[in-house]
């Protein structure tokens, strides 16, 4: 008798407690927004006034990142959080966008859903107006939908997988999958690089089948004869030797690699230790493997990949982004830290083409975002220098991608 | 031809396994627990290597010893802290830690190096041997991993049967509290057991990393979880069969890899392990147990 009556008195003082919590929160935020918007819309008028400078009572626009900055994808979420970092300073120093500053938060994802599920609310309780994330794919599927459903702007610096995109709000800075297979094919077809192709990839990645998938079906077209489709797995990526022995076999010329440089890497070595020397030729996610320490680089020698970022051009844009990022955090930034690079440059311009302001309701920016994105073009360090990138309504980048070779243990670019 | 090249594919793989499921199952068979922080220790002696030979730019054997020096006090610290407080715990509760002790490894490993793959030396200086006009070829890792894997095996039997200190082990193993009646130092032997499945993690670690040269804080994980499976499938506890269950493990990964499906070849793997489990429930080499009530 004394239990059921202490849990109800328990229950009763949960519901009490969270009515209370409900009604006070929501008096706060209703307080609070009110408090923004005319504080903002005073704001507006100075910024309208004086064109910019210090937003006068601390309106600034609240961006969140994402991305695994621990786990075993942390490289990439570090590479996002620093790229981000950088921009964002740069635009802060330069004034803010339309006058604001930006706010910056980062939450660590690990790659996983549930835990993007909760970096994300992290984030929303921050206050995020926009998000730049998350960083990979399988996160970036999930956390889409909770930011179509809040109607808060996004943008995935390298979400490559096609669903990423499929909400309306949602856009992306790298290739999709898709399109990364078809240009790979189409690359080794018009230059002949190889009539005979093996592909090992990693059927347990929706990034490396999805290429996969796609290259298997341009190749057809290109009239490339697949020899080998060799898969791996999560679990069993450290011994190739058999996919490579199978590839030799079939008299493979080249060697497609749709997969992380992790696992590449080890490829190389294994198939330089069996005496196999084809043509490798590999995605974005090649990129960094010549930052892989004490990588014997020779080993790379030869190797093709499309990227649309190489840290040793020698633009002015990626030359400085190269020296801050060095300068700041001791390390050669990849593709990924460009790509969020670019994604905060993305909403600036568009922040800036649709006038939004950061008192605005969340949901108003993140439809003067949709709107203003595919009109604008920016300069950016993950397009073809002297050459803008633009967006498409649906959310994809419009960009070719480059080729380059890995020659004297940097990138050369090809045609 | 190719078949042979692939066999040799599967016995290089499998040696891997045998080395790292020695340490496995000789903790199981003395301290009866799953030491799931195995694999983890391998990946500590990896780094300590690499942190040896190529940052401090030490000689191989230097490197190779240290390894051992660091793993073996890193066995004897985890078990001091972690498991031995847990001595009249239920196996349940031991397990679970074993699982902390596995994680926190690995989250002390990318806070102190960081996620970035290195990329490590081999210590084997041995060249790979060419049959057969180049067409197959076996490393020279995959030499020494079985020559090691062979010399420690019987080394191993040597000292548990022999020494002292093994025929103590083989006591605590039998019966805890009957060996306490007789004067043996139960904490002293499970101590050394660690010590001993540690400094074998740590060769096993240097050998996987000469193998697969590629190191990351979750190094460890999945080869140690194969290598598990190896110790089970030769049967859990035995020497031999840890051997045993590592090659064949290897083998049939390897094969089916070739000839089945690269997709399907984990499947496979435990697949075979569940037919083994269902005709031979201890495993290859297991002895029979008569379930107590």
């Amino acid at each position: 008798m004394k239990k059921v009556f202490a849990l109800g008195l328990a229950a009763a003082m949960a519901v009490s407690m969270t009515a209370c919590g409900g009604s006070s929160s929501e008096e706060t935020t209703a307080a609070a927004g009110a408090g923004d918007t005319e504080a903002a819309a005073d704001a507006g008028e100075a910024a309208g006034d004086a064109e910019g400078g210090e937003a006068a009572d601390g309106a600034a626009f609240k961006i969140g990142a994402m991305g695994p900055s621990t786990g075993s994808a942390a490289v990439y979420g570090i590479a996002v959080q620093n790229g981000a970092q950088i921009a964002i300073d740069e635009i802060n120093a330069a004034g803010g966008i339309n006058g604001y500053q930006i706010e910056y938060q980062f939450q660590d994802d690990e790659n996983d859903s549930e835990k993007a599920l909760n970096a994300y609310n992290a984030l929303k309780d921050w206050g995020m107006q926009i998000l730049v994330g998350t960083t990979t794919s399988t996160p970036c599927i999930e956390i889409a939908g909770q930011t179509s459903a809040d109607g808060i702007f996004q943008i995935t610096p390298s979400g490559s997988a096609v669903e990423c995109t499929a909400q309306p709000n949602v856009f992306r800075v790298c290739f999709s999958d898709p399109a990364q297979g078809a240009a790979s094919a189409q690359y080794i077809g018009e230059h002949g690089l190889a009539s005979k192709v093996a592909v090992i990839y990693d059927s347990s990645s929706v990034y490396s089948s999805g290429i996969y998938e796609q290259f298997a079906a341009e190749a057809a077209n290109q009239g490339i004869e697949i020899v080998a489709a060799e898969a791996f797995t999560a679990d069993s990526a450290t011994d190739f030797n058999t996919q490579l022995q199978k590839a030799k076999d079939n008299g493979a010329e080249l060697v497609f690699l749709p997969i992380y440089y992790t696992e590449a890497s080890l490829i190389l070595s294994q198939a330089d230790a069996m005496g196999f020397a084809p043509q490798f030729f590999g995605c974005d996610g090649m990129d960094g493997i010549l930052q892989v320490e004490n990588f014997d680089t020779s080993l790379a020698e030869g190797l093709m990949l499309l990227t649309p970022f190489a840290a040793d051009a020698t633009d002015d844009m990626t030359v400085n982004f190269v020296t801050q990022y060095q300068d700041k955090f001791g390390e050669t930034p990849i593709q990924f830290a460009a790509d969020a690079y670019d994604a905060v440059y993305a909403v600036k311009a568009a922040a800036e083409a649709g006038n939004v302001t950061p008192d605005m309701a969340t949901e108003d920016i993140c439809n003067a975002l949709v709107e203003a994105m595919p009109t604008i073009s920016i300069d950016a360090l993950t397009s073809i220098v002297g050459e803008q990138m633009t967006w498409t309504a649906e959310g994809e980048p419009n960009k070719a991608p480059k080729a380059v070779m890995i020659q004297d243990g940097a990138y050369t670019a090809m045609d | 031809m190719s078949f042979i090249s692939y066999l040799v594919n599967g016995i290089s793989l499998g040696s891997v396994y045998a080395l790292i499921a020695l340490g496995y199952t000789m903790v199981y068979g003395i301290a009866k627990m799953l030491n799931f922080a195995h694999g983890d220790i391998i990946m500590v002696g990896g780094y300590t290597v690499f942190i040896a030979c190529s940052t401090a730019g030490l000689p191989p054997v230097v490197g190779v010893l240290l390894a051992v020096i660091v793993c073996t006090v890193l066995g004897v610290t985890v078990e001091f802290v972690a498991y031995r407080p847990l001595r009249g715990a239920s196996p349940l509760a031991v397990l679970i830690t074993a699982i902390g002790v596995s994680y926190f490894l690995q989250n002390m490993a990318l806070l102190l190096f960081g996620a970035n793959t290195k990329s490590f030396t081999s210590v084997v200086s041995i060249p790979s041997l060419q049959l057969a006009d180049g067409q197959l070829n076996i490393s020279g890792e995959t030499m020494v991993t079985v020559a090691a894997c062979i010399i420690i095996m019987i080394g191993l039997l040597a000292f548990i049967n022999r020494t002292k200190a093994g025929q103590a082990m083989l006591a605590v193993s039998e019966d805890r509290d009957a060996a306490i009646l007789m004067g043996v130092n139960v904490n002293g032997t499970i101590a050394l057991t660690f010590a001993i499945g540690s400094a074998l993690a740590a060769v096993a670690g240097v050998l996987l990393c000469s193998a697969y040269p590629s190191l990351t804080p979750y190094t460890g994980a999945m080869p140690g979880i194969k290598a598990f499976v190896a110790a089970v499938f030769g049967g859990i506890g035995s020497i031999p069969g840890a051997f045993i269950g590592g090659i064949l493990l290897g083998i049939i990964e390897s094969l089916s890899k070739a000839y089945i499906s690269s997709q399907l070849s984990d499947a496979i793997v435990f697949s075979v392990l569940i037919i083994v489990l269902l005709v031979r429930p201890t495993g290859i080499m297991g002895r029979k147990i008569s379930e107590k009530v």
